[in-house]
């Protein structure tokens, strides 16, 4: 670098991506990628076709606002659990982070599942590393013309299934079987299988490393939950330092260059953490492998934490670190939020109750100075079976419904029940009084809600 | 469109629209190079916490691509829907418009329904399970506000479930009622009546009528008086339900029964309405309504409407 006269030179702000060639692995962390994929797939692909009861087991029903979930089913009044399950994911993604980094992006996250299963595709259809980068490097000809065709066609029919599976979360699968084989898909239907395989083709084919670096939120501010003990992805330079070619290294590693040619972000982690390392652990399949081949012990590159490899802890000395103030809080939350979600979930009534007052009179008087107010109950059924309910009220001496307390539901309804309430003037006070109405499935006394409300009598 | 007191608005939210959008991809381009000393090094050059600093590299393309396309985005959003001042985009788009298809979507899903009802005869209708079901949810959204969720009104508001009718209980007179709406109209008649004294007896007259207790003397007296009311509520004070005058013989009272509250209503008289919902309801809709509030006075077929 000369310092003569000072030239300016442009920086452009913006740059084409420069296209990436992971090498394929094999070995442990490869395995249990590949395991990953398959049950995160066979789970996103699968559950649209369980059954439940003669209906689909899962079915997210907006129209209709209900949410089938197995034997539950939840009506809008139940988002509460949709608000405490993501809290929930996201304290176990808080405490998955802060024990083991970003291992959910290198082995669950659907960007790299999805990456993952289009970059074995590419492999059949375009070959290895070496052939892929000939291929790209090489004239248009026929050859090219059918590979890249090929492989986009597959793809594409790849990420339509991903888009149907996933419109068969919200439209019962038998439906859009028959309007897709009959042509008749509703606009909507039609709009959001493009949309999402539209997003699985782009994603998966074209942007794949750039959404981790680029686009994803958690890539943000997963450092916050990053300390000194957390497991990541780590070359070990004192071992491997000074490097050079084999025989005349001085340090293990012989700079074969593996660990940066499997990496699907296309970055050399010789050079430490970076924000890019997505914890996949390619590169310490690759390396391993090497180190196999020139007889020098594994680990080279390995999961450790930065103090282990400032320390050189053993893998039992890191694991001790393990219940450190960070994790166990993390847990404790995890736990806590979770078990009540669990409970909440599991002592649900199906059955809600909702009174409203009539607010046209404040409280009339019949017949012997009885006084009578009106309300209207808003019964929801939120079992799939229909129940007879019986109403009761009680909360003043001789309170009693003047009208029938018996009501019929089908599953998975509601309807507005009115209902008029008497009591005598003696023994309740003039203003509100608290009162509170029940009301009992007949066939099953376990089946019960009850619900508070206020009984009005007028002045005399 | 009058959203704006004078034209001048209109050209004020256009222009500072405009401009706000030809700013953002005039920065974006001028941003999009930098010019930097040779040599100025793989950072910006800024410091920060004493040794944090910022390196220069480049963001991916196509997210420069991407803040050009929301560019033009929001041109072409522009041109079709209103956002330019009173300017109502080529789409004609509407909120008024969006309400409207909403109601035909509904119009087309449940018409046929309606339809079938109204070809019915109202007491065919009110035997029809379902349609009482239809009934009862249209009365709680559009008829309980006044006459209460168990129909049974209030103070000014009749009872629809006795079988005493100002107008006439048949389920045509119902029907009616519910599309064109009534006035009920009685005339204050405290000065056709004469003094404070008159009055109280004439009220003595009328709670005798419905054998209420009563001072003889004052009904006596009362019913001398009670000529100037029998053009309406009859001789025998039975009512007319020509004319909505309510039947002053039954123990049913529209605003109370007490000697004072007749009194009152004599004084002063009483105006009552009943709304009209034929234009807001539609006849296939308020004959359904119809036939579940004749039901709710004369049980027939099947369970009682609950």
């Amino acid at each position: 670098m000369s310092d003569a006269a000072p030239r300016e030179t442009v920086i452009k702000m913006y740059a084409a991506r420069e296209e990436i060639y992971p090498r394929e692995t094999k070995g442990r962390y490869a395995s249990l990628r590949w395991a990953c994929v398959w049950l995160t797939q066979i789970v996103f692909y699968g559950l649209p076709w369980l059954r439940w009861n003669d209906r689909q087991a899962i079915l997210f029903d907006l129209g209709a606002r209900k949410f089938y979930i197995f034997g539950v089913v939840l009506w809008p009044q139940d988002f509460i659990y949709l608000a405490a399950l993501l809290i929930v994911c996201a304290f176990a993604l808080f405490l998955v982070t802060a024990v083991a980094g970003r291992v959910w992006c290198g082995f669950a996250c659907p960007q790299t599942v999805y990456t993952e299963i289009f970059m074995w595709i590419e492999r059949r259809i375009e070959g290895a590393r070496s052939a892929r980068i000939r291929l790209d490097r090489q004239p248009w000809n026929a050859d090219k013309i059918a590979r890249k065709g090929t492989k986009h066609a597959a793809w594409f029919a790849v990420a339509l299934w991903t888009g149907f599976s996933f419109a068969g979360y919200f439209t019962p699968m038998s439906t859009l079987m028959s309007e897709v084989s009959a042509l008749r898909l509703g606009p909507w239907e039609t709009f959001w299988i493009l949309f999402y395989a539209l997003a699985t083709y782009g994603n998966a084919g074209w942007l794949r490393e750039q959404v981790c670096k680029y686009m994803c939120p958690y890539a943000r501010f997963q450092s916050s939950m990053f300390d000194k003990d957390t497991l990541i992805v780590t070359y070990d330079a004192k071992r491997g330092e000074p490097r050079g070619a084999l025989g005349k290294a001085q340090g293990d590693c012989i700079d074969c260059g593996m660990c940066v040619q499997v990496c699907p972000t296309g970055i050399d982690i010789r050079k430490g953490l970076q924000y890019e390392c997505i914890s996949c652990a390619a590169c310490v399949d690759a390396c391993n492998s090497v180190m196999d081949k020139v007889e020098r012990p594994r680990g080279l590159i390995r999961y450790s934490t930065e103090q282990a490899l400032a320390r050189g802890w053993s893998s039992a000395q890191v694991r001790a670190r393990l219940l450190r103030p960070r994790v166990l809080i993390y847990t404790t939350l995890l736990a806590l939020i979770g078990g009540a979600l669990g409970a909440a979930l599991a002592l649900r009534t199906p059955l809600k109750l909702d009174v409203m007052r009539d607010r046209g009179a404040m409280g009339r008087e019949v017949e012997d100075g009885v006084i009578e107010n009106v309300y209207r109950l808003q019964v929801m059924n939120t079992a799939e079976t229909a129940h007879t309910f019986r109403i009761s009220v009680s909360g003043l001496p001789s309170i009693r419904l003047a009208t029938t307390d018996m009501t019929k539901l089908d599953g998975a309804s509601a309807r507005a029940v009115a209902v008029r309430v008497q009591a005598p003037r003696e023994g309740a006070k003039t203003g509100s009084n608290r009162i509170e109405f029940g009301l009992t499935a007949v066939d099953d006394p376990g089946l019960a809600v009850t619900e508070k409300a206020v009984f009005i009598v007028p002045k005399q | 469109m009058a959203d704006f007191v004078n034209g001048f608005w209109d050209y004020y939210i256009s222009i500072i629209t405009l401009l706000s959008i030809f700013g953002c991809g005039i920065l974006l381009w001028s941003q999009s190079k930098h010019r930097v000393k040779a040599g100025a090094g793989a950072t910006t050059g800024h410091v920060w916490d004493e040794d944090l600093t910022e390196l220069n590299t480049p963001m991916p393309r196509w997210w420069m691509w991407l803040f050009y396309m929301t560019i033009v985005f929001a041109l072409c959003y522009l041109v079709l829907y209103p956002g330019l001042g009173s300017y109502a985009g080529r789409l004609g788009w509407k909120s008024a418009g969006a309400y409207q298809s909403e109601l035909k979507q509904a119009e087309a899903e449940y018409g046929p329904l309606f339809d079938k009802y109204a070809k019915q005869d109202l007491k065919t209708v009110a035997a029809d399970p379902q349609a009482r079901q239809i009934g009862e949810r249209l009365f709680l959204t559009y008829c309980a506000q006044c006459h209460g969720s168990d129909a049974r009104g209030g103070k000014g508001f009749p009872n629809l479930t006795d079988s005493d009718w100002l107008h006439g209980g048949e389920p045509a007179t119902i029907k009616a009622t519910i599309m064109h709406g009534r006035t009920g109209q009685m005339p204050p008649m405290g000065a056709a009546l004469g003094s404070d004294k008159d009055i109280e007896n004439v009220a003595h007259y009328v709670r005798s009528l419905s054998d209420l207790t009563t001072d003889p003397i004052k009904v006596a007296f009362g019913k001398t008086k009670f000529a100037a009311c029998a053009a309406c509520h009859g001789a025998d004070g039975h009512g007319n339900q020509a004319l909505g005058a309510p039947n002053l013989t039954d123990k049913v009272w529209l605003y109370g029964g007490s000697a004072d509250t007749i009194m009152e209503t004599i004084r002063k008289g009483r105006t009552n309405t009943m709304p009209a919902f034929e234009a807001f309801l539609g006849e296939p809709k308020v004959h359904v309504l119809a036939a579940y509030v004749w039901s709710l006075s004369n049980e027939n077929g099947g369970e009682a409407a609950k």
